[in-house]
């Protein structure tokens, strides 16, 4: 693999966030090290002792009883998010038969292969939940359920695949590292691993930008008017404000989540305010500015009208990357019935073999 | 062809080419997995491609590098052979072309390893590697599809047939190339038989011959290939990116 040979600048940004993956790690370890209650009394309450397990920080895991609503919660959420990774897939493969350098090709490659590692990765994960991938699969074909509301924008230019790297894989990061301590051990696992190579997708998204930003006037105007376009529906990727939010406090009780949508947003605005000085690239927002009482940006709010339409279907790209997704599944269901024939064949062969 | 320029030149396009045909298969594979497999085999070929373009570049002199060469030529002037430039087809044609592709290149790679011109030995040692890969990767599909269902047969055999006239090409002899294509033909029809007989499929009689791409006579198909791939590069005179 040539992909991943590619160092990232030093002044870039994500450092502090990796920082935080490796404790939630480190700490992760510490406590499948800690002896963990070996399963509950035969005549515990089943909800005494799961409250117990996410009370002493440790993880639930696959064989482990949970609540019935906990387990859907759960699988709505990581399968939303593999759907999010194999649709996310689109907008920036768009962008691969024209990168304009063959190191850039390079990177974009390996970067959208990356991408359908993690979908592959989490699909992994919610099965251990006890719904197989190809339900999954079709109910993302069916619409029954989400993916990210942010890869239903179009990619218009060369500078949106440095835009999504530096605001859409951070607004990712920022969401996801919190997952990392998250009470069911699986989807905590795959998020560390996720956030390290989102990490660095970021990372190489920044320097893209920061090439264009310094580049001929052409490039930064290319680079300026990614940023316009992307700034909000990264906002928004962190979900309604916590007042319209339905599913918070339960996720935050179970210790799925860990901090709510604006604190996160919140978050987010502060980092990337910095890191766009340091490019030289206007956030579009004339009402941002340092609040020193709360220690953190005044910002103008995404409109969650918009996002509601694009929840809803009715984004600029919504149909598009469904008709392709489903064009995909279908043109290549010929390819899996042979290959599944064909391991029909071979087993029968082995099993003769073995007869004789 | 003459001299090293032309023969390194005329592997690197390949390579670009084929990386370039493989990368138009990102998210629309039959399954995840083979989403994954498709681009690791694009990235190793477009990885040899600027290896091979960026010592193409050195050896003219011109002060041409990868880019340069990758962007900045016309149709006319690339050297690929044809088989690469082919549209993708169906899961069927793509894989018969990669394992075409494939099957020419673990040679060619696995004797340029062991020639006197040192950069072309270590290009060779590091990509017989990654063609090995893809030779087995490509040689499993053929055999799942051939012997898969009547219709994965049926697409699989039509895919052979299609592609097969593209392979003579590669053949061509060059005497005074590094290595002589010519004498990898040998190897190439062992390993393409017993992979196509395991896969009950028919190897197709010799007849048409086209060639021309190694002397930039392409298929109508590499123009728009190249529109495509060049177009922002060319777009911005003289930026870094």
């Amino acid at each position: 693999m040539y992909g991943n040979d590619f160092s990232a600048p030093d002044d870039a940004p994500g450092g502090g966030l990796l920082g935080e993956v490796e404790a939630a790690e480190a700490a992760l370890r510490e406590a499948a090290a800690r002896a963990r209650r070996g399963g509950p009394a035969p005549d515990e309450d089943l909800e005494a002792y799961f409250a117990d397990v996410i009370d002493a920080d440790q993880k639930i895991e696959p064989r482990d009883w949970m609540p019935e609503a906990y387990r859907k919660t759960l699988i709505r959420q990581i399968a939303q998010h593999a759907h999010s990774e194999i649709i996310g897939m689109q907008p920036e493969g768009n962008w691969i038969s024209r990168a304009p350098s063959l190191k850039r090709k390079a990177i974009l490659l390996a970067k959208v292969q990356d991408e359908a590692g993690h979908g592959l990765y989490l699909y992994a994960a919610a099965e251990t939940l006890g719904i197989s991938r190809d339900e999954l699969v079709e109910l993302l074909i069916s619409g029954r359920q989400k993916y990210s509301s942010i890869f239903n924008y179009p990619t218009l230019t060369w500078a949106d695949v440095g835009a999504i790297g530096w605001l859409v894989d951070g607004a990712a990061i920022v969401n996801q590292v919190p997952l990392c301590r998250c009470s069911y051990g699986p989807y905590a696992r795959a998020m560390i691993r996720v956030c390290k190579e989102e990490s660095f997708h970021q990372r190489q998204g920044y320097e893209i930008l920061h090439t264009l930003a310094h580049g001929t006037p052409g490039q930064k105007a290319m680079a300026q008017d990614a940023i316009d376009r992307w700034w909000y529906p990264s906002l928004a990727m962190f979900g309604p404000p916590d007042g319209d939010s339905t599913h918070s406090a339960q996720s935050m009780a179970w210790k799925i989540k860990r901090f709510s949508n604006d604190d996160l947003r919140q978050r987010f605005v502060d980092m990337c305010v910095q890191q766009a000085e340091i490019l030289g690239l206007r956030i579009p927002d004339p009402d941002l500015r340092w609040n020193d009482e709360r220690q953190g940006y005044d910002y103008t709010q995404p409109d969650y009208d918009e996002l509601l339409q694009v929840i809803k279907g009715n984004g600029p790209c919504n149909r598009q990357r469904m008709e392709h997704r489903r064009r995909a599944h279908a043109d290549g269901a010929w390819v899996r019935e042979a290959a599944a024939a064909y391991a029909a064949k071979r087993a029968e062969k082995n099993k003769e073999k073995v007869a004789a | 062809m003459n001299g090293p320029f032309d023969f390194v030149l005329s592997l690197g396009d390949d390579a670009l080419i084929a990386a370039q045909r493989l990368g138009e298969w990102t998210s629309r594979a039959p399954e995840m997995e083979e989403d994954i497999a498709l681009a690791n085999i694009a990235l190793d070929q477009l990885g040899a491609a600027r290896l091979l373009l960026t010592y193409a570049g050195e050896l003219e002199g011109a002060g041409r590098d990868e880019d340069a060469l990758a962007f900045l030529r016309d149709d006319r002037e690339f050297h690929n052979c044809l088989l690469v430039e082919l549209p993708n087809g169906d899961f069927a044609v793509t894989m018969a072309k990669l394992f075409f592709l494939s099957a020419y290149q673990l040679p060619l790679y696995t004797a340029l390893a062991g020639c006197a011109d040192e950069r072309l030995a270590a290009i060779g040692a590091k990509a017989r590697k990654e063609s090995a890969y893809h030779l087995d990767h490509a040689s499993l599909w053929v055999k799942r599809l051939g012997d898969g269902t009547e219709e994965s047969h049926r697409r699989m055999q039509a895919a052979v047939d299609e592609v097969w006239p593209y392979t003579h090409e590669l053949f061509a002899a060059d005497p005074a190339a590094p290595v002589d294509p010519a004498t990898l033909r040998a190897d190439f029809d062992a390993t393409v038989s017993a992979v196509l007989d395991e896969a009950t499929l028919t190897r197709p009689a010799d007849g048409w011959m086209p060639g021309g791409g190694r002397d930039g006579m392409h298929s109508e198909h590499l123009s728009f290939l190249l529109a495509e791939m060049q177009v922002l590069h060319r777009a911005h005179p003289g930026a870094k990116w």
